[in-house]
C-alpha cells in the first residue's frame, strides 16, 4: 500500500455528533476554529436521540434543591468510585449548561410559572438522601431527541463543519504519543483520508452492542474505545455496564425511569410491590443497579411474570390517562408497538437490559485524557466514552446527558486552549499509525478462508451476556475471558464476500466489531480480576461481611482499573476523593 | 419456536456491479416471537445475503434512519409489523431521490431544504441568566412539530417535492420552519415569512395530503403549511 493517503488539515477533529461531540463543536465554531465534526450518521440519527427521560440540574424549580445534594446523589449512586472533583464539577455547572440548552431553543416541558419542568428520577434526593427530589429537566419522554435536535439547530447557525457518513477508522499519534488526529473512511466510496489537527476530540458514545439484549443502537459500537486501545490508551474502569431496569422484554427498547418517576410502580407475579422489600426509603426510584438486581432476584425465585416468568411489570394503570398521554407519550408509543400492550390499560413487561457504559478513555474534568498521570496532549474524550469519571460504578439517571452538556464545553474550551498555544502549523504527519490503519482494512478486504463477521459477533454478544450480567459468578468470569478471547481469534480473520467500493456496510459491521471485541475484552478482563462486588458490578464471591458491607472492599478496590490492550495488562489508580472546593463525600455504606 | 418464511421483492442496485437497477426475489425465516418488525426481517437478510444495503440504527422509530417505500408506502422499517405486510414485500428505496445503493438514497437536497429554513430559534435580545419562561400554553403549540425525525418519509412522497426539490421546500422543511415561527422564543417570524413568500418555496404545496398520510410520528405538515399561509395572508391584510 503506497501513502497516497490525502490528507485534510483543521485546527480540531471530533469524532462523534452525538450531544457530546454537537455540545463541544459548537464551543469550537463559535469561538472561530476550523473544525471538522466527524459522524457514523447523519448528527440528529446518534444515539443521544434515544434519550427519553431527562437532563439533571438543581434549578429547585419545583422545590428547593442544591448541587451540593446533587454532588451527594451522584458520588453516592456512584458507590465512591466516582472522582469527586469532577462530580462536583459537573453538578455545579448543571445549572448553567442546561439554562444555556433553553437558550439555544431546546423545547423543555414548562411548570405553571414559565419555567422548566422538572420530574423526579432514581437516587436524585434532596438533603444529602433524604427524599426523592425533582431534579430531572424534560421534554416530555423526548429529552435526548430534543437537545440533540436543538444541539444540532445551534450548530447550523454557527456554521460547524460536518462530515456525515464519515467513519473514523484510527487515531493517529506522533512517535512522542502525541495525538496528530485520525485516519477515516467516507462510507458512500470507501476512500480513506487523514484529518489532521492540532487537537482531535473523541464522542463516539457507548458501545451496548457487546451484549445480546441492549437499549443501544446497532450504531452504538465503541469505535472510540477501540480506536484508543490499539493505539495504546488504557481504558478506565470498563467492568461497570449499567443494565437498566426496564427494557421491554423481548425487544430491549427502553423504558424510561421517568416513568417511574411520574408515579410508575414495579409488580412481581403476585401483583407486589417488591421494591419496598429492597429500598424502603426510595422503592421503585432507588438507584439502577439496585433495581436491576432486585428485578433479577425476583425473577430468579420464582416470582416473574408471564408463561416463562421471565419479566416483571411495570404498571401505570393507575396513573391519569392525561399525564400518560402529556408527560410519556413516547412510552405509550413504544409500549404499544414493542410490547403491544397499552400502558393505559395494562402494565409492561420488563427486564434489565444492557444500557450504559460508566468507563471508557480515562480524562480528567476538562475533557483532557491523562494517561499515567500526564495529559495525552492534543487528545480529548467527553460523553458516554469518557471516563471522567463522573459516574463511578453506577450512574445516575439523567446524569448523562448532563455529562455531555458539561463535558462537552470544556472539552472544547480545552481544545481552544491548547490550539490558541500550539505552533501555527501542523507539524510532519507520522505515517507509522496511518499505515497500521490501512493494512488494518488491507487485511480484510483480502482475507481468504476467513471467519464469518455475523457468527464473530453472535458468539461475542453470546459470551457478554452469559459470563458478564448483572450478577456475576466467579467461574463464568473466568470462562468468559477464555472464551473472549477465542472469539478475539475469529475477528482477526474476519472475511467479507462483498468487495464493492459504493457504500460497504457488510465492510462497516465488520470494522466495527474489531472495535467491540476490544470493548468485550476490556470488560470481561476487568470485571474477572475485581474481586469485590460495588455498584452494577456484583459478584457471587464477593459476600455482604460485616466488614465489606454489601461485598463492597474499601481496602482493597477503591480504585480504578486500567486495561491496556498489549498483554491485556490491568493496573490501577487512586480514585479523586478530594472535590474542588467541598469537604470530600465520605465513606459510606450505600442503601435507599 | 416455529420459524416463519417472509417473501421479499427488495430493489437492488450496486453501482459498482450493476448496469441497472433491479428487483430480487429473495426470502428469510424468521422468528415471528421476537423479530416482528419489517428491519427484523431485512437484518437476518443481511445475514444471508450480507451485500444487501439499507440504513438503520436506533431500531425503535425515533432516528429516521430506515425510512424506505414499503409495499407502495413510505414508512420507517423498525416500526413496521411484519404481520401487517402483504407478501411478497415489496421494499424499494424513498422515491424521488437519487439512489446510492439499494435502499440508500443521497438525501442531501432534502437537508438542503431543511437548512435553508433556518432551523434554529432567533433571539437577538440579550440572554437572561435563566431560562427564558415560557408558558405552557405557549409550549403545547410546539406539540406536533418539534418531534419530527428528519425521516423525509413526508417529503418523498410528495409530488411537488418529486418535481421541484430544489426549489420546494418540502413538507418536512415546512414544518421546521413552523415549529420556529410558533415558539414565543424566536423572534424572526417576519423574516422567516420573508424567506418563504415565493411562488415555489411555500406555494407549491397544493394541499395533496401524502405528507401527512405517511409520516411514522404521526405530524401534519399540511396543517403546518397552512399555519404559514394563513399568516401570510394576515400579513398583507
Ligand atoms: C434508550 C436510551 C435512553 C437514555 N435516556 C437517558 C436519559 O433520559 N437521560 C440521560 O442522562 N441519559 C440517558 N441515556 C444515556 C445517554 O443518552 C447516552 O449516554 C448519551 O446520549 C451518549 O451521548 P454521546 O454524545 O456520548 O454519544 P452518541 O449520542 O451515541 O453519539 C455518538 C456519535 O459518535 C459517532 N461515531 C461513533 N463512532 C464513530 C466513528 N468510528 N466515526 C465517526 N463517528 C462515529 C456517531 O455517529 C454519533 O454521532 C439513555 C440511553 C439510551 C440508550
Ligand atoms: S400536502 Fe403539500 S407538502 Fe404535503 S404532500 Fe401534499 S403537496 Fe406535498
Ligand atoms: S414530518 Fe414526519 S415524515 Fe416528515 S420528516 Fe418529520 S417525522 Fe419524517
Ligand atoms: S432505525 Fe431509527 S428510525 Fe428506524
Amino acid at each position: 500500500m503506497s501513502m497516497a493517503i490525502p490528507v485534510r488539515k483543521f485546527d480540531a477533529v471530533i469524532v462523534g455528533a452525538g450531544g457530546a461531540g454537537l455540545r463541544a463543536a459548537l464551543q469550537l465554531s463559535e469561538a472561530g476554529l476550523k473544525t471538522a465534526v466527524l459522524s457514523k450518521v447523519f448528527p440528529t440519527r446518534s444515539h443521544t436521540v434515544a434519550a427519553q427521560g431527562g437532563v439533571s440540574a438543581s434549578l429547585g424549580n419545583s422545590e428547593p434543591d442544591h448541587w451540593h445534594w446533587h454532588m451527594y446523589d451522584t458520588v453516592k449512586g456512584s458507590d465512591w468510585l466516582g472522582d469527586q472533583d469532577a462530580i462536583e464539577f459537573m453538578c455545579r455547572e448543571a445549572p448553567n449548561v442546561v439554562v444555556e440548552l433553553e437558550h439555544f431553543g431546546m423545547p423543555f416541558d414548562r411548570n405553571a410559572d414559565g419555567t422548566i419542568y422538572q420530574r423526579p428520577f432514581g437516587g436524585h434526593m434532596s438533603n444529602f438522601g433524604e427524599k426523592p427530589v425533582r431534579r430531572a429537566c424534560a421534554a416530555a419522554d423526548r429529552t435526548g431527541h430534543a437537545m440533540l435536535h436543538a444541539l444540532y439547530q445551534r450548530n447550523v447557525r454557527a456554521n460547524t463543519q460536518f462530515f456525515v457518513e464519515w467513519m473514523a477508522l484510527d487515531l493517529v499519534r506522533d512517535a512522542e504519543g502525541n495525538v496528530q488526529g485520525v485516519v477515516a473512511m467516507e462510507m458512500e466510496t470507501s476512500e480513506i483520508y487523514v484529518f489532521q489537527a492540532k487537537a482531535t476530540l473523541f464522542a463516539t458514545g457507548g458501545a451496548g452492542r457487546i451484549y445480546a439484549s441492549s437499549t443501544n443502537a446497532f450504531i452504538n459500537t465503541g469505535d472510540g474505545l477501540g480506536m484508543a486501545a490499539r493505539a495504546g490508551i488504557p481504558l478506565e474502569d470498563m467492568e461497570f455496564w449499567q443494565f437498566h431496569p426496564t427494557g421491554v422484554a423481548g425487544a430491549g427498547v427502553l423504558i424510561t425511569e421517568g416513568v417511574r418517576g411520574e408515579g410508575g410502580i414495579l409488580r412481581n407475579a403476585q401483583g407486589e410491590r417488591f421494591m419496598e422489600r429492597y429500598a424502603p426509603n426510595a422503592k421503585d426510584l432507588a438507584s439502577r443497579d439496585v433495581v436491576s438486581r432486585a428485578m433479577v432476584t425476583e425473577i430468579n425465585e420464582g416470582r416473574g411474570c408471564g408463561p416463562n416468568k421471565d419479566h416483571v411489570l411495570l404498571d401505570i394503570t393507575h396513573l391519569d390517562p392525561e399525564v400518560i398521554m402529556s408527560k410519556l407519550p413516547g412510552i405509550r408509543e413504544i409500549s404499544i408497538k414493542f410490547a403491544g400492550v397499552d400502558p393505559i390499560k395494562a402494565p409492561i413487561p420488563v427486564v434489565p437490559t444492557c444500557h450504559y457504559q460508566m468507563g471508557g478513555i480515562p480524562t480528567n474534568y476538562k475533557g483532557e485524557v491523562v494517561v499515567d498521570g500526564n495529559t495525552v496532549k492534543g487528545f480529548y474524550a467527553a460523553g458516554e466514552v469518557a471516563c471522567a469519571s463522573v459516574h463511578g460504578a453506577n450512574r445516575l439517571g439523567t446524569n448523562s446527558l448532563l455529562d455531555l452538556l458539561v463535558f462537552g464545553k470544556s472539552s472544547g474550551n480545552s481544545m481552544i486552549d491548547f490550539i490558541k498555544t500550539a505552533p501555527k502549523d501542523l507539524p510532519e504527519l507520522h505515517k507509522a499509525d496511518v499505515e497500521r490503519s490501512v493494512a488494518r482494512v488491507e487485511r480484510l478486504n483480502n482475507q481468504k478462508n476467513g471467519s464469518n463477521v455475523h457468527e464473530a459477533r453472535d458468539a461475542m454478544q453470546r459470551t457478554m451476556q452469559a459470563h458478564c450480567g448483572v450478577f456475576r459468578f466467579k467461574d463464568m468470569l473466568a470462562k468468559g475471558v477464555e472464551k473472549i478471547l477465542e472469539v478475539e481469534k475469529m475477528v482477526q480473520t474476519t472475511e467479507i464476500a462483498d468487495k464493492s467500493k459504493t457504500f460497504n456496510t457488510a465492510r462497516i459491521e465488520a470494522l466495527e466489531l474489531e472495535n467491540l471485541i476490544e470493548v468485550a475484552k476490556a470488560t470481561m478482563i476487568s470485571a474477572n480480576a475485581r474481586t469485590e462486588s460495588r455498584g452494577a458490578h456484583v459478584r457471587d464471591d464477593a459476600a455482604d461481611t460485616p466488614e465489606n458491607p454489601n461485598g463492597r472492599d474499601d481496602q482493597n478496590w477503591l480504585k480504578h482499573t486500567l486495561w491496556h490492550r498489549d498483554g491485556n495488562r490491568l493496573d490501577y489508580k487512586a480514585v479523586n476523593m478530594k472535590p474542588l472546593t467541598v469537604e470530600t463525600i465520605a465513606l459510606k455504606t450505600r442503601s435507599y | 419456536m416455529s420459524m416463519q418464511t417472509v417473501k421479499f421483492r427488495i430493489y437492488r442496485y450496486d453501482p459498482d456491479k450493476d448496469a441497472k437497477p433491479y428487483m430480487q426475489d429473495i426470502s428469510v425465516e424468521v422468528d415471528p416471537s421476537t423479530e416482528r418488525k419489517l428491519l427484523d426481517a431485512l437484518v437476518k437478510l443481511k445475514v444471508v445475503d450480507e451485500s444487501l444495503s439499507f440504513r438503520r440504527s436506533c431500531r425503535e422509530g425515533v432516528c429516521g434512519s430506515d425510512a424506505m417505500n414499503i409495499n407502495g408506502k413510505n414508512g420507517l422499517a423498525c416500526i413496521t409489523d411484519i404481520d401487517t405486510l402483504k407478501q411478497p414485500i415489496e421494499v424499494r428505496p424513498l422515491p424521488g431521490l437519487p439512489v446510492i445503493r439499494d435502499l440508500i438514497v443521497d438525501m442531501t437536497q432534502f437537508f438542503k431544504q431543511y437548512h435553508s429554513i433556518k432551523p434554529y430559534v432567533i433571539n437577538d435580545t440579550p440572554a437572561p441568566d435563566r431560562e427564558r419562561l415560557q408558558s405552557q400554553e405557549d409550549r403545547k403549540e410546539l406539540d406536533g412539530l418539534y418531534e419530527c425525525i428528519l425521516c423525509a418519509c413526508c417529503s418523498t412522497s410528495c409530488p411537488s417535492f418529486w418535481w421541484n426539490p430544489d426549489k420546494f421546500v418540502g413538507p418536512a422543511g415546512l414544518l421546521a420552519a413552523y415549529r420556529f415561527i410558533a415558539d414565543t422564543r424566536d423572534t424572526a417570524t417576519n423574516e422567516r415569512l420573508d424567506n418563504l413568500e415565493d411562488p415555489y418555496r411555500l406555494f407549491r404545496c397544493h394541499t395533496i395530503m401524502n405528507c401527512v398520510d405517511v409520516c411514522p410520528k404521526e405530524l401534519n405538515p399540511t396543517k403546518a403549511i397552512g399555519k404559514i399561509k394563513e399568516l401570510m395572508l394576515k400579513r398583507v391584510a
